[in-house]
């Protein structure tokens, strides 16, 4: 068959059903505070589904697209590879133990949260998880250091949103398509692509 | 019930097609819609749940899965985590067969240039709403600031600062809250 460029490169072997259950039940199984990093090691590692360029590829659109990004690469990654049954089998596979396992603990601390311990220790674990989610911000937000547009875009979105509380959808549909239409203005007035 | 479990399916797949960027681009929508539209739990309750689902194994947007838990069982629990992942899983399945066309089409990177700032902006509100929950002392605020340091610093694994975060809240170095 003729390699169109419409189309991702043909994969050297073509895992099977149960390889992708396994694959990513294996994923879903480790992901502690980060699956991510565990599903390339899968894909591009151990089994070499992908090369590092189609998984980069393929992270680009689900990053793109809404949704959480690792549920989403599996799901298009299953696709490419075995089409609806092939997604359905990533999806269970990376979801099915983490919410087992997400239930029995969310039914643990319903029934010890009042024990000072425990209570003690979520208030040093939240803790911990907002630091997370800071961390995260700063990462995501590192490359538009220098880039005014950007800096005042997401000011302006932190403050819809953590001080004036507005919510999300309405901010969203009037941030969203203005950010765009600036960054594609920036782009334009760079044509060297700084 | 029937009333909870549509709109935990109803506001779960909103945050599924709005969370560009990533699922913790709707965190604070998501508690904002939990603790302050639908009164389900308290600020400090979402902050516990989020928490306990950075320490689970698995996606952290299994928040979602705690969530639907806690408001109406496992019945809510599957619903808030389907509701989550299908609205953009099917979305995703949609696009990725014609994504390769559009790899290098100027106006994607354009979008994906225009929406980082606002992502960006999005999951600092997320951390800023949680930094205000969490801190309810001098003690807590400097272990998050600590912890960004360390998280940031990629010297140590995740899972282990979370895990001496823990620690420091049992032994009582937090304070009294």
């Amino acid at each position: 068959m003729p390699q169109s460029p419409a189309a991702p490169p043909t994969p050297v072997s073509v895992p099977s059903l149960g390889a992708l259950f396994w694959g990513f039940l294996s994923v879903g199984l480790c992901g502690f505070g980060g699956v991510l990093p565990w599903a390339r090691r899968m894909v591009v590692e151990q089994r070499r589904w992908m090369t590092p360029g189609e998984f980069t590829d393929l992270l680009a659109l689900c990053q793109f697209l809404p949704g959480p990004n690792v549920i989403n690469v599996s799901v298009a990654l299953g696709l490419r590879f075995r089409g609806v049954a092939g997604s359905v089998a990533c999806f269970v596979g990376l979801m099915a133990a983490p919410m087992t396992v997400v239930i029995i603990l969310g039914i643990l601390f319903a029934h010890y949260r009042d024990v000072p311990a425990v209570r003690d220790g979520f208030a040093g674990l939240a803790a911990g998880a907002s630091a997370l989610v800071l961390a995260t911000a700063l990462k995501i937000a590192a490359p538009l250091w220098g880039r005014w547009e950007g800096i005042a875009m997401a000011i302006v979105t932190l403050l819809a949103i953590s001080v004036l509380r507005w919510p999300m959808l309405p901010v969203l549909l009037v941030l969203a398509p203005a950010a765009i239409l600036i960054a594609w203005l920036v782009q334009h007035r760079r044509p060297t692509g700084r | 019930m029937n009333g909870t479990l549509t709109a935990l399916a109803a506001l779960f797949a909103q945050l599924s097609l709005l969370a560009f960027g990533g699922g913790n681009a709707v965190l604070p929508e998501m508690q904002r819609q939990v603790v302050d539209v639908h009164h389900w739990m308290t600020a400090q309750d979402f902050a516990a749940l989020y928490a306990l689902a950075q320490a689970a194994p698995g996606p952290n947007m299994l928040v979602s899965t705690l969530i639907g838990w806690q408001v109406a069982g496992v019945a809510g629990a599957l619903i808030a985590t389907f509701g989550l992942t299908m609205p953009s899983c099917l979305l995703t399945m949609a696009v990725s067969s014609a994504w390769y066309r559009f790899r290098d089409a100027p106006w994607r990177r354009a979008v994906q240039a225009g929406l980082l700032p606002v992502t960006a902006g999005l999951i600092t509100a997320g951390a800023v709403l949680l930094c205000q929950t969490t801190s309810t002392g001098w003690r807590p605020a400097l272990l998050t600031a600590v912890a960004t340091g360390l998280f940031l610093s990629n010297r140590i694994h995740p899972l282990l600062v979370l895990a001496a975060a823990a620690v420091l809240g049992v032994s009582g170095a937090l304070g009294a809250g």
